[in-house]
């Protein structure tokens, strides 16, 4: 069973239907015990990092979180969803992220070309730099979904796969059994449910 | 690089998808979820429903039918028709709608865009402008292209981007169902006017016209279209082949 973690951003409809689609048993929860007994988590996320990341604190989320992924359960952070997996991001000021994994979230605007368009919107292909489980069944240059204006950086300990904007963007992060996709596989059409797929079929590390 | 995406629009009605030519005549089609799905194996990037329907009954028709195509097809999805609230976009959104397009409803309140723009993100909300030549200007048009609203097409877009719409999408009445090509002088126009996505539609008749758009205009993000698609006049993998061969950045 995997479980959505419900923490009141973004629309879940996409995330829960692709699940479906792919045979997984999913169930969307904001209940602390559901995390805990669930197999493997999927953190979503739109909209404003500082937001987010408030409503993981005082939801008490974000402590559940922390220990089961410490306890070696897979998450798989999508979008906003991956950005809050890393130590902090600088949009619109300076907020704390989870802390998972190594690296910050920062502005593309002043990184990228001046001439291309903010946000980041549309297919675009994956450059794999480092094998994943999740990209068992994808290919170099395979397009995915992206809607986004700020990215991973300083993230060369997790980094698995790039995306070229005038300047390589963080596309995917994995270190042990942290998983994130800055793109929406949910939205990515069949690569897109490939990567889910791989997701559900990863085993975490048996609990304590 | 991002690619150019192509687009096949949706106008639903009663429950069907339908079709006209200069937004009149319209012609039964064919049930929009089994389309949705149709367009989405066979390679388009995103999809665009827009509802036609007039009475509130319909309407929970169009909801319903949005909901299954969403849960089927893993593609994004644009919803547009019949959105004047903060309510409209919430029903749409959580039907599974990733984007939601207003035109009539902006121009009735403009304070509809930042509204909207502000509660789900830039990214969410699409300006749909039909726009016709009228005396020498572009003119933005509303109620489907009915009723001429007398306001100057491109200053709009520009006040709807500036409040929020994170996309343009500029309909030319002038070349809509004609199939002579898309209207390049006026995208050209709304291209330099604007610094987000702009979406070419109304006018597209073969694969050739949408290689002279992205080559002609470079600005152009997305090409959409209607009836070529329904039809089977262009297939989606053989225009983006044709694409790919002319050098234009596309998603096999």
């Amino acid at each position: 069973m995997t479980v959505i973690i419900d923490y009141g951003v973004g629309n879940l409809f996409s995330l829960v239907s692709s699940l479906k689609a792919v045979s997984e048993e999913a169930e969307v929860s904001s209940d602390p015990e559901a995390l805990r007994k669930a197999d493997r988590l999927i953190l979503p996320g739109v909209g404003a990092f500082e937001d987010a990341a408030e409503k993981l604190r005082q939801s008490g989320l974000k402590d559940v979180i922390l220990e089961e992924v410490r306890n070696g359960k897979p998450i798989l952070g999508i979008c906003l969803g991956m950005q809050l997996l890393f130590e902090r991001s600088f949009e619109y000021g300076e907020h704390e992220g989870l802390g998972l994994l190594r690296g910050e979230i920062v502005p593309m605007k002043g990184v990228i070309d001046p001439s291309l368009k903010i946000p980041h919107i549309g297919w675009n292909a994956l450059h794999i730099v480092k094998d994943s489980p999740i990209f068992q069944d994808i290919h170099e240059g395979d397009c995915v979904y992206f809607v986004h204006s700020y990215y991973a950086s300083g993230c060369a300990d997790s980094l698995t796969a790039v995306t070229e904007y005038s300047h390589p963007l963080t596309a995917s992060v994995q270190k042990d059994n942290i998983f994130g996709c800055q793109f929406h596989p949910e939205k990515s059409g069949r690569v897109g449910l490939k990567i889910l797929k791989a997701f559900c079929e990863i085993k975490g590390a048996n609990k304590l | 690089m991002i690619t150019k995406r192509i687009i096949p629009c949706l106008d639903v009605r009663n429950g069907r998808v339908v079709k006209g030519v200069n937004f009149e005549g319209i012609a039964d089609v064919a049930s929009p979820v089994e389309l949705a799905q149709m367009y989405s194996d066979k390679g388009a990037d995103e999809l665009v429903f827009y509802d036609i329907t007039a009475s509130i009954e319909d309407r929970a028709i169009f909801t319903d039918i949005l909901r299954e195509t969403a849960s089927k097809v893993f593609i994004p999805l644009t919803v547009g028709g019949g959105i004047n609230t903060l309510d409209d976009f919430d029903r749409v959104l959580k039907c599974g709608a990733d984007k939601v397009s207003v035109n009539s409803g902006a121009i009735r309140d403009p304070s509809l865009v930042y509204d909207a723009a502000k509660r789900y993100g830039d990214q969410c909300v699409v300006i749909s402008a039909d726009v016709k030549r009228v005396g020498g200007e572009f003119r933005v048009f509303s109620k489907g292209g009915r009723v001429d609203t007398g306001m100057e097409a491109v200053g709009w877009i520009r006040r709807c981007v500036d409040n929020g719409a994170g996309e343009v999408v500029l309909n030319s009445i002038d070349t809509d169902g004609v199939k002579q090509g898309f209207d390049l002088e006026m995208l050209r126009v709304v291209c330099d006017a604007v610094s987000v996505p702009v979406i070419a539609s109304g006018g597209a008749g073969c694969i050739e016209d949408f290689i002279t758009l992205f080559k002609t205009l470079p600005k152009v993000d997305a090409g959409l279209a209607a009836s070529i698609f329904h039809f089977g006049e262009v297939e989606i993998a053989d225009l983006k082949r044709a694409m790919k061969e002319n050098g234009i950045s596309v998603r096999i």
